[in-house]
């Protein structure tokens, strides 16, 4: 049998127990009732302890939301989703507000602690492997905010981020420590009108991330937070707020996981970046959702909206994504290029394996003069997938000297599975340059021989040609990242070919 | 105990036969051409021994220090010391050679149940052997053959065959595709791996090869059959007569 076929025979089977992450944690938990309604959002905006404005702004978005319609243009396709049969607020019981990792849940902890993830104010990555002919790398810090269900349940090295001036908080505190920072951007970039789970987020999110960089500051370390799912039935909803202020710099990593579970589950997760003059932000994200069994049953609805502002001139956002979990990504990382001179970037690698559906992409929006922007999507489709690049540059009419380039690379892995391109260019003034290309190409095996006669087993040669494909946006996440991930794909791409 | 035996070996290709009926014996430290024409089947016979998908063995055996090849995956038959350099060897990009050779040659030992290169000692082995082979070091930082010439390419099988020490080592046509320079180097390179107890099977198109790599046996192939075998004065003869009077005997 030649070997791409004998891979497609073996993609057929998506190997559910590869997921690695999918444990339960056994806790007691609180939960809101089931569905949603004005008094659930009251629930949940009671449970936050939030002030007045903020309810209102909940229920404003609630009221805007009955009125709105799911889209279905993406390339998606999914049973319809019983918005009442979700719970919309779980937090670990007892909830009392944490002052130290001590007072958090062991269990909890133990959980973080088998994802890999250092709550513990050592927080160094472990694992991590010098290349061949390098140094170990420079032990960084990263200061974590783990989200665990509906609640931000650990942040380390507050202190020391303290004493830089970066306020990194969840946000439900500092909705109620820094109103006025919160009141002044939140919405500011995904309005609560934006679209139908944007909407949705603004209603019921509990809990995220915060973060604000003064003037000048470059944030000490990286910033990063982890979002689980442990609860059934439970739709995770959460926000984050960036703000760079004039001159400052900021990365931010962000990663997910999620037990195994039959039913679908549902996370409308919305993003704001804002970066005034000179700033800029630099999030990645590590996708790694459950992404369903081998009958595609099962598996996480990640349905995001996630956007940046270069409201300053000259400044930067740079979105990196790894996305290889998930039943269905409909996500696209933008850039709003409203600053003279600013620059958007958008790297993503998006895997798709079994029966996951991905329709993802970004958004180049260039409002400023003389705006830049660069898109490297990377996508790779095997099993019976279907991987989807969706697009979009304009160029406003006073944008002159708009320029962008994008390079959109398909890989397929056998014959099932389906790769898309759907580029939507919008050039209203005559002075911008916008370049596309874009490759689809199937994993070649003469390549595969090659590996294996070298030794490698069918898996580590497809997990190798696969790193090597996307290598270039590999690049882009911070060292110890690059590592994890590049695990990751090879673990995405096991359950493809064992 | 022969190191390689081929015995009667029919093989197909989508439904048609391209082996039909061969057979080869090699012993530990001796070197074997095979010779024929385009499309007699050499590389066919390379690929079936390294295991490569897509071929079809209808009838006979290959034995490999006397254990059944046939019933090996492709990585377990590299690991138990089968090595084929390519008539073409492919690209990989985005992967590094340095890279490749290191989780090769791991994936390798660890199959054998070795303990892996620490990274000193890999990098001291690649310097050396990549140095006697004329490979800079800023080649083994590019993508696996990615903008090689034909002399890199063919120079990095080489460098790999070294590293990996394999019991047995095909060359599918090394001599394709290079010129003089090009060809002694990579000739050189192979003839430092001769040890009494590594046997080579050199494939080869033209007689111009076996004046750098001296076989000690030459096999003229032609429509699927061994039709002639001798010492290394039958590839002479070739070079004279050409391939004509065994295309008409096979
Ligand atoms: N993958 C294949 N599909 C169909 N025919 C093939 C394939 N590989 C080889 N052949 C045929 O088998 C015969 C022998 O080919 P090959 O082994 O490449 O010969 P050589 O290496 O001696 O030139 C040729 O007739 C060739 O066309
Ligand atoms: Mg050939």
């Amino acid at each position: 049998m030649p070997a791409v076929q004998e891979t497609v025979e073996r993609v057929k089977r998506i190997d559910v127990d590869q997921y690695r992450y999918g444990f339960e944690t056994l806790i007691d938990s609180e939960k809101a009732p089931k569905g949603l309604s004005e008094e659930i959002v009251k629930f949940i905006s009671q449970k936050k302890n939030d002030p007045a404005w903020m309810l209102q702004w909940r229920l404003e978005a609630y009221r805007r939301w009955l009125t709105m319609t799911e889209p279905t243009w993406a390339r998606v396709e999914y049973p319809k989703i019983d918005f009442q049969d979700i719970y919309y607020y779980a937090a670990p019981k007892p909830k009392k507000a944490v002052s130290s990792l001590d007072e958090i849940d062991p269990e909890i902890l133990k959980t973080y602690e088998k994802l890999g993830i250092p709550l513990r104010e050592v927080a160094m990555l472990e694992g991590i492997e010098p290349k061949v002919g390098e140094e170990d790398p420079a032990r960084r810090k990263i200061a974590v905010d783990a989200v665990f269900d509906s609640v931000s349940v650990a942040t380390t090295f507050k202190a020391e981020l303290k004493k830089a001036g970066v306020i990194f908080m969840p946000i439900s505190e500092a909705i109620r420590e820094h109103p006025e920072l919160v009141q002044k951007y939140l919405g500011s970039v995904v309005p609560t009108s934006d679209n139908f789970y944007a909407t949705l987020n603004s209603a019921v999110f509990s809990d995220g991330s915060f973060v604000y960089v003064p003037p000048g500051v470059r944030c000490p370390m990286e910033l990063s937070t982890y979002f689980r799912i442990n609860e059934r039935n439970t739709g995770q909803f959460e926000r984050t707020l960036i703000i760079a202020d004039k001159g400052s710099y900021v990365s931010y990593l962000e990663g997910c996981t999620a037990p195994q579970r039959d039913e679908n589950q549902l996370h409308a997760a919305v993003v704001e970046l804002v970066a005034l003059d000179d700033a800029e932000i630099k999030y990645s994200t590590v996708q790694n959702w459950y992404p369903g069994n081998s009958e595609g049953k099962g598996g996480i609805y990640n349905f995001v909206t996630k956007r940046g502002d270069c409201r300053g001139a000259h400044s930067k956002i740079s979105w990196t994504q790894v996305e290889t979990g998930s039943a269905i990504t409909w996500k696209y990382p933008s850039c709003i290029l409203r600053g003279d001179n600013s620059r958007g970037e958008f790297y993503s690698i998006a895997i798709s394996n079994g029966f996951q559906q991905v329709d993802s992409g970004t958004k180049m929006i260039h409002l400023g003069k003389n705006t830049s922007s660069r898109i490297i999507s990377k996508g790779i489709a095997a099993g019976k997938s279907q991987n989807t690049y969706r697009g979009l540059v304009t160029a406003h009419r006073k944008a002159t000297g708009a320029r962008n380039f994008t390079a959109c690379d398909s890989l397929l892995i056998g014959d099932k599975c389906g790769a898309h391109t759907v580029p939507y260019i919008e050039a209203k003034n005559s002075s911008a340059t916008f370049e596309h290309e874009a490759t689809t190409s199937k994993i070649s095996e003469d390549v595969l021989f090659y590996c294996i006669q070298r030794g490698l087993s069918q898996e580590e040669a497809v997990g190798l040609v696969v790193n090597g494909f996307v290598k270039d946006v590999l690049q882009q996440l911070p060292m110890e990242f690059a590592v994890e991930a590049q695990k990751l794909i090879s673990i995405s791409l096991e359950g493809s070919v064992g | 105990m022969a190191l390689l035996e081929v015995k009667d070996l029919k093989v197909r290709v989508e439904e048609r036969e391209i082996l039909h009926g061969l057979s080869l014996t090699v012993n530990e430290g001796e070197v074997h051409a095979i010779m024929g024409p385009n499309g007699s089947g050499k590389s066919t016979l390379s690929h079936v021994i390294a295991g490569k998908p897509g071929y079809e063995v209808t009838d006979g055996q290959i034995l490999f220090k006397g254990e059944d090849l046939l019933e090996m995956d492709p990585e377990e038959r590299a690991a138990k010391g089968v090595f084929l350099a390519f008539q073409y060897p492919v690209e990989i990009p985005g992967v590094a050679t340095m890279t490749f050779l290191r989780t090769a040659l791991n994936a390798q030992r660890k199959a054998r149940g070795e303990s892996e290169y620490s990274t000193p000692d890999f990098l001291k082995k690649v310097r050396e052997v990549s140095k006697s082979l004329n490979i800079p070091q800023d080649m083994l930082k590019r993508g696996v053959n990615v903008g090689f010439s034909g002399g890199e390419k063919k120079r990095n099988e080489v460098l790999q065959m070294a590293l990996f020490e394999p019991a047995l080592c095909i060359l599918d046509e090394m001599d394709s595709g290079l010129d003089i320079d090009a060809l002694r180097i990579a000739a050189d390179g192979v003839n430092a791996l001769r040890t009494p107890k590594r046997a080579m099977v050199v494939i080869t198109h033209y007689q111009r090869l076996l004046n750098y790599i001296i076989p000690d046996f030459v096999h003229v192939m032609s429509r699927g059959r061994v039709v002639k075998s001798g010492d290394k004065q039958l590839a002479l003869e070739l070079e004279e007569s050409g391939y004509a009077q065994f295309e008409e005997a096979a």
